[in-house]
């Protein structure tokens, strides 16, 4: 067991290793000069150009840059906000909390609503079911987080006025948001559940526990749901990520604080090291996301371990 | 023997048809200008001659509406076609030639997965500041490592075939061996995705427009138009109802219509995806 999760973190030393450089490349990616870029929507004169290159390290040779932007990494420092002057890693900080908020709720909302329905398609003969786990899935996949949400917002602030629009705070500022991120993954993850429990239904050892006498009830809780569990954390764990991602937009739509709108908005006054830093931090939770899983993966199913 | 379409690619074949031939039309079809803004119409709810009613510039939503449909497919074409001829060049070279070649590039492909598709995407607008064509190259750029996987897994499976080996056999050269003989035989799942990725690259790139990283005003973009409504939800409802359903619609035909293709180019994948 610790040997596969020492292989496995071994194995993402590369991928974090690259992630890390494609960040700090990116400047460099920018045309022209990056100093200059940076502070065109400003205005900034020659002197603050001249500036902003200093403090950057621009005028130092490309490795020792490299070199420089590692060494600040790994002591936290990701630079400062180009116009705010104070320091990105606090920035994201501050932010962070608000987006792991918001991707785990509706990851939760998620799973809650992705595995009920697709154990009920998987487990009643009632065709409606799986009429409508395939129709959530179908919508699900094509439906625009931000239209669904200002539907929500419709409906629920501007007619009904049973919750806030916007903004941050406890539960019922949660809900619309949630569930307009959360919808997107419902039915990818009732699909999946319900394919592997159909898929494992059809085992043979399955039709030997259903010899030996247990009940239809036992089968399911006892050998099904534990099966159809392993390709149930894989679904979760990816689309948890794509959630991730997908805060983006959604904290846009809602007026929300956090680490989506916090990127969105440095890409659009070119505040670098926001954008590099924010980009970072996602990324890295992403890759520390798909680990967790694959190591859950190994926990449940002593197979992946033994390979 | 006469196969039977499934219902749901009937349904996505003919709206998509009806689409692009909604799109090609769109200015013969058209009641008004899409860009003519007449201030004194402003916010006017759907009546007989602004049968969608208008945005806050007085212009006609159900002729912008039209438009973005144009916008939007060429969008999701263009974005496709980015991403597969890279997708196509790494794949096949990483396939064919294998050993340090193949694992140099697949693992700068695996670095470019470990970032989430949208995310890759705002990197690259980033870099090259907003705008649509620039959400078009990112997008297209992000879809890269999906297609260099998928070609390399197909040429690395259809290059132990018999035939390639006769076509080593007889001499012939490296490129003629992926172009003619590779290539041809693993289409089939290529084609399948790139379906279903147009849709999937509307969606994204009207998420981008939404931002305002996108389609920049005064484009008759669906997403951006859906930004352009959302300060008005409760006055002005016809402003992000007709955008955001389009965008909706567009985007489910096309994935109804793309699942239908994959059921028949690509048997296998359908049915890991749990197709009938």
């Amino acid at each position: 067991m610790i040997a596969y999760i020492g292989k496995r973190l071994l194995m993402s030393i590369p991928v974090v290793w690259g992630v890390v450089t494609l960040a700090f490349l990116s400047v460099h990616l920018l045309p022209g000069d990056p100093a200059e870029v940076m502070l065109s929507q400003w205005g900034g004169s020659a002197a603050n150009i001249a500036q902003l290159r200093r403090e950057l390290g621009l005028d130092q040779s490309f490795g020792g840059q490299y070199v420089r932007y590692w060494a600040a990494l790994l002591r936290g420092d990701l630079g400062r906000s180009l116009f705010t002057n104070i320091p990105v890693a606090r920035s994201i900080m501050d932010y962070l909390p608000d987006t792991i908020e918001l991707a785990t709720a509706a990851i939760v909302m998620a799973t809650v609503w992705g595995v009920s329905l697709g154990v009920l398609a998987a487990t009643t003969s009632r065709p409606w079911i799986d009429i409508v786990c395939m129709t959530v899935s179908a919508i699900g996949v094509s439906m625009p987080v931000f239209w669904s949400g200002l539907l929500l917002i419709l409906l629920f602030s501007s007619i009904l006025h049973w919750l806030p629009a916007s903004g941050q705070g406890g539960l019922q500022h949660l809900i619309l948001p949630a569930s307009a991120l959360g919808f997107a993954s419902t039915g990818a993850i009732a699909q999946v559940i319900r394919n592997s429990m159909l898929d494992i239904l059809g085992q043979g050892y399955i039709t030997v526990a259903r010899a030996k006498g247990l009940t239809p009830r036992e089968v399911i809780t006892g050998h099904v749901l534990r099966n159809t569990l392993i390709s149930g954390m894989t679904v979760i764990g990816l689309q948890f990520g794509y959630l991730l991602a997908g805060t983006v937009i959604t904290e846009t739509v809602f007026s929300r604080q956090g680490l989506g709108r916090l990127l969105v908005d440095a890409i659009l006054w070119k505040d670098f090291p926001i954008v590099q830093g924010a980009i970072l931090v996602i990324a890295l939770m992403y890759i520390s996301i798909n680990l967790l899983t694959d190591v859950v993966y190994a926990v449940i199913d002593p197979r992946i371990r033994y390979e | 023997m006469k196969a039977r379409l499934p219902l749901r690619t009937v349904v996505g074949c003919v709206g998509l048809m009806l689409l692009v031939t909604v799109a090609l039309g769109a200015p013969l079809l058209a009641p008004h200008d899409p860009l003519a803004m007449r201030l004194e119409d402003q916010l006017q709810p759907p009546n007989g001659i602004h049968w969608l009613g208008t945005d806050l510039f007085g212009r006609d939503v159900f002729t912008r509406v039209l438009y973005g449909g144009r916008v939007s497919l060429r969008v999701g074409i263009v974005s496709v076609g980015i991403a597969l001829l890279p997708g196509l060049i790494i794949g096949s070279l990483a396939g064919f030639y294998r050993r340090m070649l193949d694992a140099l590039l697949m693992r700068f492909i695996d670095t470019m997965l470990a970032f989430p598709g949208l995310l890759l995407a705002l990197s690259i607008i980033a870099v090259l500041g907003p705008g649509l064509t620039h959400a078009m190259i990112a997008i297209g750029l992000a879809g890269v490592p999906r297609y260099a996987r998928l070609v390399r897994a197909s040429v690395l499976a259809v290059r132990e075939m018999s035939f390639v080996e006769a076509a080593i056999a007889t001499g012939c050269k490296n490129g003629h061996i992926i172009l003619r003989h590779i290539l041809p035989n693993i289409l089939g799942p290529v084609v399948a995705l790139t379906a279903l990725d147009v849709g999937m690259a509307i969606l994204n790139a009207s998420g981008l427009s939404f931002l305002g990283l996108g389609a920049q005003p005064p484009e008759p973009e669906w997403g951006l138009m859906l930004s352009e409504g959302r300060g008005y939800l409760l006055q002005a409802p016809w402003m992000m109802l007709a955008p955001g359903l389009m965008i909706f619609v567009t985007v489910l035909t096309i994935n109804l219509f793309g699942d239908g293709l994959r059921d028949v180019l690509d048997p296998y994948a359908a049915e890991q995806a749990g197709a009938p």
